[in-house]
């Protein structure tokens, strides 16, 4: 128990003050990189109360999601000159009082929502019984998925498809005057249309049509 | 007392393990240079020891004594953090390994999804090492790379997908356990052969290796990396090609099995049967480096999205019809 305790400590406390640089570091980048640990040390906290595919699922779709955050930051930020210009001027503060106004609001809601919050009354009996029943996590969770809740799974599964399309379909611009290459073309050229064997006559030499 | 013996207990495995894979790496390095020589018709390393088998042991030796040298415009802390975290993600995915029904460091339930996960964390090594240099060619191959590994991964995942219908099981040693009478390369080939390709390009190696295209790039994101630095990016990098190959060995090959069950063959134990295994793919590994050209950068990512992406997840969808009319999916 001992070592649970020290365990759960350790990863909490890296989540928690890493979550906090996110915020606080000067650096875009090293945002990104605290961010990933943040998820990896959240994920540990899954782990470690029996949530195995939870976990494993925060790895794998969250932090292999930064790695796409971290090309949109060095794409369309430049970090070098952000940091002399938002962080070293006073003017751009403006921007602090509104931030304030948002988050207080969201943190309220949070409360309320916590505070607020039932339990269904068989959710205790449920946790129990996945003991006798002697099912893994990863198979309770998918007879749930599938059968109670299919049709929240699939309408969030098709918000995340709309929200794709959408960023497709904002950042795709056709561009004039692109050089591209035709997979197609090239590899159903022949030698025929390539290559052209010519005789040449010595001191004459050969003219060729372009 | 018994704390600490249990933690002892602990760290005799996981040397016992850890110890085994860094000298097959080292090991792997010396046949993966033989191979590519043998196809061109040289002779490869074999002055150091018998055979050149000492040779990634004196290369090891030289990069230990050769001095790390550390731009002085990088960002320091990323700089020297990205070798370290290449290495480490290589090594603790082989805790999950199955080497027989009992040999195995930690037998977890959703054994294939850590692998996936540590295979996808590697990514970030490479973006670390490229973006801390501060320097061109290192920043440009972190780029491809991150692009290249993201994209390969869905369609490694979607083939896992396949080989998961037909076990019911995130366990690895019961996907070993499933191939019981048929090794699923023969029902799945296609899917194998879209594993190996897109194996080549998670670890990027030719044909796909354009993180470190020295014709372009000088070496990519390990162009201003030097000394032991170097080397452990280059035992981390082999360390992930052995991986694979496991990998590829326990989804397709029947992992620790023996491939016939008759009387001789059985008396073999399971972990040389893996190991063979894991020799058999890391060989057409290297025979793919000796004879395939390089990809253009638009090519390969034609060849991941537009190619693999859709033919694997055809494939998830006619597994799973067949096997839902055929009753063969299995419950438990």
């Amino acid at each position: 128990m001992i070592a649970h305790s020290i365990f759960f400590y350790t990863f909490s406390i890296i989540a928690v003050i890493s979550a906090i640089m996110v915020t606080v570091s000067k650096n875009t980048v090293h945002s990104v990189f605290f961010l990933i640990l943040d998820f990896i040390s959240i994920s540990c906290l899954f782990i470690m109360i029996g949530a195995e595919f939870l976990g494993m699922i925060m790895l794998i779709v969250y932090v292999g999601a930064v790695a796409v955050l971290f090309l949109f930051v060095v794409m369309m930020l430049n970090v070098a000159q952000q940091k002399n210009q938002w962080f070293a001027s006073q003017e751009s503060s403006g921007h602090i009082p509104v931030g304030l106004i948002i988050s207080t609001i969201i943190f309220f809601e949070l409360i309320i929502v916590i505070g607020g919050w039932k339990y269904k009354p068989d959710l205790f009996d449920i946790n129990n019984s996945l003991n006798t029943f002697n099912v893994s996590n990863t198979h309770a969770l998918g007879q749930i998925l599938y059968t109670d809740y299919i049709h929240v799974f699939q309408l969030s599964g098709m918000i995340l498809l709309v929200a794709m399309i959408g960023a497709i379909v904002l950042t795709f611009r056709k561009r004039e005057g692109v050089k591209k290459q035709s997979y197609l073309k090239q590899i159903s050229r022949e030698r025929s249309e390539g290559v052209q064997v010519l005789e040449v006559e010595t001191n004459k030499g050969v003219k060729i049509d372009d | 007392m018994e704390y600490l013996n249990i933690v002892f207990q602990e760290i005799y495995k996981i040397l016992f393990l850890l110890v085994p894979v860094l000298v097959s790496v080292a090991m792997i390095v010396w046949l993966d240079r033989r191979v590519w020589a043998f196809v061109q018709k040289r002779q490869g390393p074999n002055v150091v020891g018998p055979f050149g088998l000492l040779q990634s042991l004196a290369d090891a030796l030289k990069y230990i004594f050769k001095e790390i040298i550390i731009p002085s415009s990088s960002n320091k802390v990323i700089f020297i953090l990205a070798p370290i975290v290449t290495m480490t993600l290589a090594l603790v995915a082989w805790a999950v390994i199955p080497f027989s029904a009992t040999q195995v460091l930690a037998d977890i339930n959703v054994g294939i999804l850590y692998l996936f996960a540590v295979s996808s964390l590697g990514v970030y090594g490479i973006i670390m090492g490229g973006w801390a240099s501060n320097s061109k060619y290192p920043f440009l191959g972190a780029i491809r790379s991150a692009a290249q590994m993201v994209s390969y991964e869905v369609s490694i995942g979607v083939i896992i997908i396949n080989v998961l219908l037909c076990v019911g099981s995130l366990n690895l040693n019961d996907i070993v356990e499933a191939q019981k009478n048929l090794w699923f390369v023969i029902p799945l080939f296609p899917m194998f052969v879209i594993f190996f390709i897109s194996a080549l390009a998670e670890t990027n190696r030719p044909p796909f290796d354009l993180p470190e295209a020295e014709a372009e790039l000088v070496a990519g994101y390990q162009t201003e990396y030097s000394g032991m630095m170097y080397a452990m990016f280059w035992l981390g990098e082999y360390a992930n090609i052995l991986l694979m190959c496991a990998m590829g060995a326990i989804l397709f090959l029947g992992g620790w099995m023996s491939p016939i069950e008759i009387y001789p063959f059985t008396l073999v134990p399971g972990a040389i049967w893996l190991i063979l295994k894991i020799l058999l793919l890391f060989v057409l590994f290297a025979l793919v480096k000796a004879i395939v050209p390089r990809y253009r950068y638009d090519q390969l990512m034609r060849l991941g999205w537009k190619v693999f992406l859709p033919l694997s997840l055809t494939w998830v969808v006619m597994t799973a019809s067949y096997l839902f009319y055929f009753n063969l999916l299995p419950t438990n």
